[in-house]
Parts: structure tokens; C-alpha cells; sequence
């Protein structure tokens, strides 16, 4: 098997007396998606944001492509080559989707935005997805729906290059047919060649569209396991912790 | 994925004349308003005060609204950048009045005219580092410590002028500003140099989109644009230039002020949308958590913002100790609101994020017609003030009610 793209062992979090994370492992690899369940306080948010680095972790090994890396804050994880989309999209709504796609990089020229060089590559991005439910790279994101906001967060990934991307519970908010096209776009920045962490709670969504399922207890790593080896109700067991998972099937 | 033709996502950009113009009017129904409100009152206000007053559309008058329009236009300007911030400088018209304070005082020790400027310039960009400071900082709420300020100045313009204070300023050139016009032939350079740099950075913009193989607007636009600009520019030189006194020696030409206005709105205009502090000062008006996890100081814009509405402000209440000729201890007390009503009547939207500076020359103008027109009808500052807080409730309730729709069902639920 080829090295994960992101490979963390042993790593720990701690708030005060609280251990959120008792020493953790997970791999995920490129051109894979990966989720991570758990149910609420199991420390998905503060594995992610150990990982985004938001909040570096206390202890732990994290290994990107197979090297060591300290990641302490989020520009050197969007320079490796982490981002994450979080929940409530960090879209600007007064501005348009090739500003927010470019936003905080935006391209230069002679001291002034290259609006030109930009709407190219935004509309690049997009293509490479296959997006076909966004009319025009300068509408407004106000004038969008939730899934073609989604959308629009998603190829603002693509067009940094990542290598890694993380989601944090893309379909929440989402109406079915949106959903639907968010876990295709999902499937195929997977196919692209990046590796895809997915924060859900929706297990239909998880069986639907990941390759690998991490569930977390408690502040640990209960099971990492192949979607195709495992049950939804096996799942629903690790997480809720009615069941352990013995790694034997 | 291998098929990377130009498909289905457009720009906004294709299409002939008529789609063009569909299109704007579909972004105007969806809440894009922009300066339309405001434009539609100008007309209306225009119409009615020359019914009223035969005196509204003499040389003159319109001559005086335009340098009265000019010092509310660099006042309401300075106010958009914070405007655009979601904040609020109450204390603009007030610290604009002490840094003239202060530049009457540099003159009283001898300094030299141009030192002065400059000194209060600087007294106006520290006044804004510490609100700014105050505001992205210490985290107070920018109505309340501008507020703080705005009380603080009059006190400081007290302090320095004393009690009931009125000195004149004698410097020509400073005079010459608000009172003195151009030769004929130096408005019609000005308005030609505009219109050559107008032209120029939109074909320059239509150039480089061509080059990347990009879809283009048809050229009529731009030229229809142009035409547009040299029209209304034309028209107003060409009556600015006539003999508009009823003395024996004529006055005539383009008040000096204007060009300079014209300059300062151009050069901001061209930093909020063509630098990146300006994508980055409406990213942050925005959604100011965005424009952080993008990795953009919002701090620093916040502080820039309001360094720049200070000097700006500085800049208007050299205009109006141009015009009136004095220092006085209580300047700037009540122009602010005219600024901020300007702005927001103008359709620069007081949620953040949304609005220009072409906005607040609008608006600006649409307030000293409201004053301007109702003066010469005789009617009391009473009357003035309620018409102009009526059309300012008027146009919060368009901004207020154009978001909603713009929104749409996501932004607010």
C-alpha cells in the first residue's frame, strides 16, 4: 500500500484537566475518501482543527506524504497543501465567486488585481469538476443556493492545489438533489487524485460516497475500517460504543 | 475531464447589446440597485425645485450646489471605507474641525501654508489609528468610541480656539479652492483627460481578457459609456464656463474644487476595486470571519479604513474653512450626519460590504439639493431638516429591504 497522505499516530489534545483526544491514529490516502464519525464530544472538531492548525496538538506524530511535519498554524497547512471547508463556508456574500475563489491570494499584475488571470482559473477549477449547476463565475454568492455555495468552497480547494481536503459536514443544510451533487463533486475531487477527510453524521452519506470510515470514542481511534467491510449498524455500534470493533472481518 | 472547451459556465460577460441589458435589469430587480433610487430622486428634486424657484436653475446657483456638494462629497467619500466596514465615524465632521484648529494654529506660529496641510493630514491619520485601534483592537463597538471622540474634539476645539472662537484664515491659495474657477479652456483639458483614462483602462481590461481567450462585452457598452460621461461632463463645463454673475465682473469657469473631488474619488474608486487592500476591505465588510480564515489581517484593514476617513474628513473641512474664510470652535458639529446620510442615500449600504464612492458623491448631491432648494424657496432649516431625514429614513429602508432580497432565503433565516 502507497503512503497516506496525512498519517497521524498517538496524537493527544488535552483542554485543562479535559483530554479530548487520548492518543489517536488515522491514514488517509490519496484519491480516498475518508470519514470521520463519532458522536457528539468525541473530538472530531479538535482532531480537525489540530490538522487545519487552528489548535496545534499537545503530543503525536503527524506525517504528510510520509514526512513529519509540525503544523502550527493555518497559512503553513494551506502551504503543505491542507484545507478545510468548514460548515459555515467562510463565503464573502457581498462578493462573487471568482473573488471569494481567489480571496486572501488574490493573482497581481502591475501592482493591481489580475481579474482576468483569476476568472480563468476559478472557471478551470470549476470545469475540472465537472460543475454544471453554476451559470456564471461572477454572479454574487448571495444570489446562490446552499449546495452551489458548497460547491463554490469545494473547487476554491481545487484551485490551491490541495492535497489534502477536509469537510466539515458538507450535506448538513442541504436539501436531497443538493446533496446529491455535493457528494458527486465529493466522488470526483476524490478521483482527481486528493484525499478527502468528510466530518458527518449522516451514515447514508458516509456509505454512499466514502472508501475508508474512522470512527472516534471518547477521544479515540475505535475503528478504522473499509466502507465495504463494515455495516451501517456495525457503525452505529462503534460510535455509540455498543460495540467494539476487534479488527478481525 | 480531458474536454477543458469553454462550456457552460459563463462570465457575465458574453452575449451582444440586448442580453447586456437584460441582464442589468434582471441584477436591478434581484436588489443590485446601486445609485438608481438616488438618481431617480435627483431628477425628481431637479424638477421640482426649478418648477418652484426660477432662481434654482440659474449659472449660479447650480455653481454654488456644485462646490457646496464638494465638501459634503469628501466628507461622505471618507465615510464610505468604514461604511463599507459595517462601523460608523461619527467623530469625522469633529476631528476635521480640530486639525483645521490646528492648521490656523501652525499659520498663527508662522508655518508655512503647505506645513499646515500637512501637519493636520497627520493630525488626521493618527486620530484614525487610534479609533481603528480602538476598534479592531480593544473590540469597542466603533458608534460608541466614535462617539467618545466626537464629544472629546469639541472640547479640544474649545480648549484651543476658546469660547466662541472665529479667526480668519488668510491664504490665497487655500481660498482660491472653493472660490476661484479654472480658465475655460483648462475644464475642457480636465474633462478631456478624463474621458481619454476612462477609455483607456477599459480597453486595456478588454485587452487582457481577449488575450486569456475570455468572453468580452460588446464594445458598444463601453463606448455608450464614455459618450455617456463626456455627455453629462460636457454639458456641465460647457455651463460652468458661461458668465454666471450678475456684477460687472464676470465670473466664470469650473470651480477649482471640482477637479480636485473628481481626482480623489477616482483615485478611490480605483484602490477599492482594482488593489487587493480594496477586495480585501469589502471581504471584510463582508463576512469579516471569511476574510480571516483566508488569512487576511482584518485588523490592519479595519485600522486602515478609518486612517483613511480621517484624512479624507481632513481633507473636506479644508474645503469648508476654504469656503466660509474661518476656524471656528464648533465646525463639523452637524455635517457628519449630512456625510453619513449621503453615503447611505447615495445606496452605500450601512450592513457592510456593499456600496461605492460614485455612491456618495450621489447622495451627497441629493443632500445639498434637498438644503440648497428649500433655502431658496424660503422654507425654514426646520422643514430642510425633516425632508432630509425623511429621504435618509427613505433610502435605509431601500438598503434594508434590497438586502433581504439579494440575500435571498440563505442569508438570513
Amino acid at each position: 500500500m502507497d503512503t497516506p497522505v496525512i498519517e497521524l499516530s498517538g496524537v493527544k489534545k488535552s483542554f485543562g484537566p479535559v483530554d479530548v483526544l487520548k492518543g489517536v491514529d488515522l491514514k488517509a490516502y490519496a484519491g480516498k475518501v475518508t470519514a470521520l464519525v463519532g458522536d457528539n464530544g468525541a473530538g472530531k472538531s479538535t482532531l480537525i482543527k489540530g490538522l487545519s492548525g487552528v489548535q496545534p496538538y499537545d503530543e503525536g506524530i503527524v506525517k504528510f506524504n510520509g514526512e513529519a511535519v509540525n503544523i502550527h498554524d493555518p497559512r503553513q497547512a494551506g502551504a503543505i497543501g491542507i484545507e478545510v471547508v468548514y460548515q459555515d463556508l467562510a463565503l464573502c456574500e457581498n462578493l462573487d465567486i471568482v473573488q471569494n475563489m481567489f480571496l486572501g491570494r488574490e493573482e497581481i499584475s502591475q501592482l493591481t488585481l489580475n481579474e482576468s488571470e483569476m476568472e480563468l482559473q476559478a472557471t478551470k477549477a470549476l470545469q475540472s469538476l465537472s460543475v454544471r449547476t453554476v451559470k456564471s463565475v461572477r454572479q454574487k454568492v448571495s444570489s446562490l443556493s446552499g449546495g452551489q455555495r458548497q460547491t463554490v468552497a469545494i473547487a476554491r480547494s481545487v484551485l490551491r492545489n490541495a492535497k489534502l481536503v477536509i469537510l466539515d459536514e458538507p450535506t448538513a443544510a442541504l436539501g436531497v438533489a443538493q446533496t446529491e451533487q455535493v457528494l458527486n463533486l465529493v466522488r470526483r475531487l476524490a478521483d482527481s487524485g486528493v484525499a478527502v477527510i468528510i466530518i458527518s453524521h449522516n451514515l447514508v452519506d458516509v456509505f454512499k460516497v466514502c472508501d475508508d470510515i474512522a470512527v472516534l470514542y471518547l477521544g479515540r481511534m475505535v475503528a478504522q475500517i473499509e466502507t465495504s467491510k463494515t455495516t451501517q449498524s456495525d457503525v452505529v455500534g462503534y460510535i455509540t460504543g455498543t460495540k467494539t470493533y476487534d479488527g478481525a472481518n | 475531464m480531458s474536454n477543458l472547451t469553454p462550456t457552460a459556465i459563463g462570465s457575465g460577460h458574453e452575449g451582444n447589446l440586448r442580453d447586456q441589458v437584460k441582464a442589468y435589469f434582471s441584477r436591478v430587480k434581484n436588489g443590485e440597485m446601486g445609485a438608481l433610487p438616488a438618481i431617480g430622486a435627483l431628477v425628481v428634486l431637479a424638477g421640482l425645485f426649478g418648477s418652484l424657484s426660477p432662481f434654482f436653475f440659474t449659472k449660479l446657483n447650480i455653481a454654488n450646489l456644485f462646490v457646496q456638494a464638494a465638501e459634503l462629497t469628501t466628507l461622505a467619500a471618507a465615510l464610505v471605507f468604514v461604511i463599507l466596514l459595517a462601523e460608523i465615524d461619527l467623530s469625522a465632521g469633529v476631528a476635521a474641525g480640530v486639525a483645521m484648529d490646528i492648521f490656523y494654529l501652525c499659520l498663527k506660529s508662522g508655518l508655512n501654508w503647505i506645513v499646515g496641510v500637512f501637519v493636520a493630514l497627520i493630525f488626521g491619520a493618527l486620530v484614525g489609528l487610534v479609533l481603528g485601534w480602538f476598534v479592531a483592537k480593544i473590540g469597542v463597538p466603533s458608534f460608541v468610541v466614535t462617539l467618545a471622540f466626537f464629544l472629546g474634539f469639541q472640547g479640544i476645539a474649545l480648549i484651543l480656539l476658546g469660547d466662541g472662537g472665529l479667526f480668519r484664515v488668510e491664504v490665497p491659495e487655500i481660498k482660491a479652492i472653493m472660490n476661484e474657477n479654472l480658465p475655460a479652456a483648462a475644464g475642457w483639458g480636465l474633462l478631456a483627460l478624463m474621458l481619454v483614462i476612462s477609455l483607456s483602462i477599459g480597453l486595456w481590461d478588454r485587452a487582457r481578457r481577449s488575450k486569456l481567450g475570455l468572453a468580452v462585452r460588446p464594445l458598444s457598452i463601453l463606448l455608450t459609456k464614455t459618450a455617456l460621461i463626456g455627455l453629462i461632463g460636457g454639458f456641465i463645463v460647457f455651463f460652468l464656463n458661461q458668465n454666471r454673475s450678475a456684477a460687472f465682473k464676470p465670473i466664470a469657469g469650473v470651480p477649482i474644487v471640482i477637479p480636485i473631488v473628481v481626482g480623489l474619488l477616482f483615485v478611490g474608486t480605483f484602490v477599492l476595486d482594482r488593489t487587493q487592500f480594496g477586495r480585501h476591505l469589502y471581504a471584510v465588510g463582508g463576512n469579516p470571519e471569511a476574510a480571516r480564515r483566508a488569512g487576511i489581517k482584518v485588523g490592519l484593514i479595519r485600522i486602515s479604513a478609518f486612517v483613511i476617513c480621517s484624512m479624507l474628513a481632513v481633507v473636506s473641512g479644508l474645503f469648508h474653512v476654504s469656503r466660509i474664510g474661518v476656524v471656528e470652535a464648533a465646525a463639523g458639529r452637524s455635517i457628519v450626519l449630512s456625510g453619513v446620510a449621503a453615503a447611505v442615500v447615495g445606496g452605500v449600504s450601512l450592513f457592510g460590504g456593499r456600496g461605492r464612492l460614485v455612491h456618495a458623491a450621489i447622495g451627497a448631491m441629493v443632500i445639498s439639493m434637498i438644503d440648497n432648494g428649500l433655502g431658496l424657496l424660503g422654507l425654514s432649516a426646520g422643514i430642510s431638516f425633516l425632508v432630509t431625514g425623511s429621504v435618509l429614513a427613505l433610502a435605509a429602508t431601500i438598503d434594508a429591504l434590497s438586502r433581504k432580497r439579494s440575500g435571498g432565503s440563505l442569508a438570513r433565516s
